[in-house]
């Protein structure tokens, strides 16, 4: 039997999915951020994060009923129902890497955040309004090592570039609207991604210029992590984020 | 390597009045010694406001030195303010 409010659980995952898997990728870097302050910087990133995900999959929980929790929406979903983008699935390979990919996201979670404060769901707007400062500080941070990474030395220079030549196709994902975020805005809860992106492609343009870095003219990459297709990097990212709840069922510490 | 000198942090409590030394830190320059100050220093909510200084900057006195800098002091009760009789009339001195 459908739940009733499947088109707002589905809604929930796609914005508590980025966040998720995003502050996995950061958790990997604990204790081994180039430096002590770099490394206290992104894990606290991901700490942010997660307290998103939390208010957003308790909510996703008590929608769903049963014996649904926050725990149970984050670790024991399979692979094809996580609805987050290939943007924040790609690996720390450099700190070129992880600083674009968190700018990337970051230039897209804030103005998403702006949005939603205005969400006609109560819950949504105020998980919005308390993580609008999160976020800001954090698109503060990421555009300030975009900058100096991208107007640094030769070498950071190159590779912040290849960073991003690599990263910039997974971007157009984040604008394309699926059947639940269409229903979403419809109802007045969701964002318009379509606001978004012109909002986006600004900061963007902004931050590379400052930064030194060319704005990549190669093709998206057409791909549906929305809709719960995703690359083999996940199945490595739930092996470990899932082991522990699935090896020792109901484990408390 | 001559960059990323380290900084000397000092943070004023949301009740303090002054700014006390916390830690220090290494950044290359002010802008990213007040965020890494940020990250580091204040994530229990320590304080409202932050100062940042490159160590170089800070002279200290040495120890060494201890006994004439700040042993005359003292035995001089008279720089104290405790020998005025104070009228009644003044209240909230």
């Amino acid at each position: 039997m459908e739940n009733k409010n499947k088109d707002l659980i589905d809604y929930l995952l796609i914005l508590g999915d980025n966040s998720l898997i995003l502050g996995h990728r950061l958790s990997e870097l604990c204790g081994h951020g180039p430096s002590l302050e770099t490394d206290i910087a992104l894990t606290n990133i991901s700490l942010d994060l997660f307290g998103q995900v939390r208010s957003y999959f308790q909510y996703a929980a008590e929608l769903t009923g049963g014996e649904a929790s926050e725990d149970t929406v984050a670790m024991k979903r399979v692979d094809r129902e996580y609805r987050h983008t290939w943007l924040v699935e790609q690996s720390n390979k450099d700190f070129a890497y992880v600083i674009g990919r968190q700018f990337l996201f970051d230039a897209f979670h804030l103005p998403l955040l702006e949005q939603l404060v205005n969400s006609k769901d109560e819950m949504i707007a105020a998980v919005a309004a308390k993580s609008i400062k999160e976020s800001r500080y954090h698109l503060r941070f990421s555009s300030s090592w975009m900058e100096r990474l991208g107007d640094g030395t030769q070498e950071s220079h190159q590779r912040m570039q290849t960073a991003i030549n690599d990263l910039y196709p997974f971007t157009y994902e984040l604008f394309e609207e699926t059947e639940t975020e269409k229903l979403m805005l419809e109802a007045g809860i969701g964002a318009d991604l379509k606001a978004i992106e012109a909002t986006y492609r600004q900061t963007v343009k902004e931050v590379f210029a400052k930064a030194n870095l060319e704005i990549p003219t190669a093709p998206a990459r057409k791909t549906d992590g929305k809709k719960g297709i995703h690359s083999e990097q996940l199945g490595f990212i739930l092996a470990e984020l899932q082991f522990m709840q699935r090896a020792y069922p109901n484990m408390t510490w | 390597m001559k960059g990323n000198p380290i900084w000397e942090v000092f943070i004023r409590s949301k009740n303090g009045l002054e700014h006390r030394h916390v830690g220090s830190l290494h950044a290359e320059d002010a802008k990213m010694a007040m965020e890494n100050a940020r990250d580091v220093y204040t994530r229990r909510q320590e304080g409202v406001s932050i100062w940042v200084v490159e160590s170089k900057h800070i002279t200290a006195s040495n120890p060494s030195e201890n006994g004439e800098m700040f042993d005359p002091a003292k035995d001089k009760a008279y720089r104290h303010p405790t020998f005025y009789d104070l009228p009644d009339e003044l209240e909230h001195i």
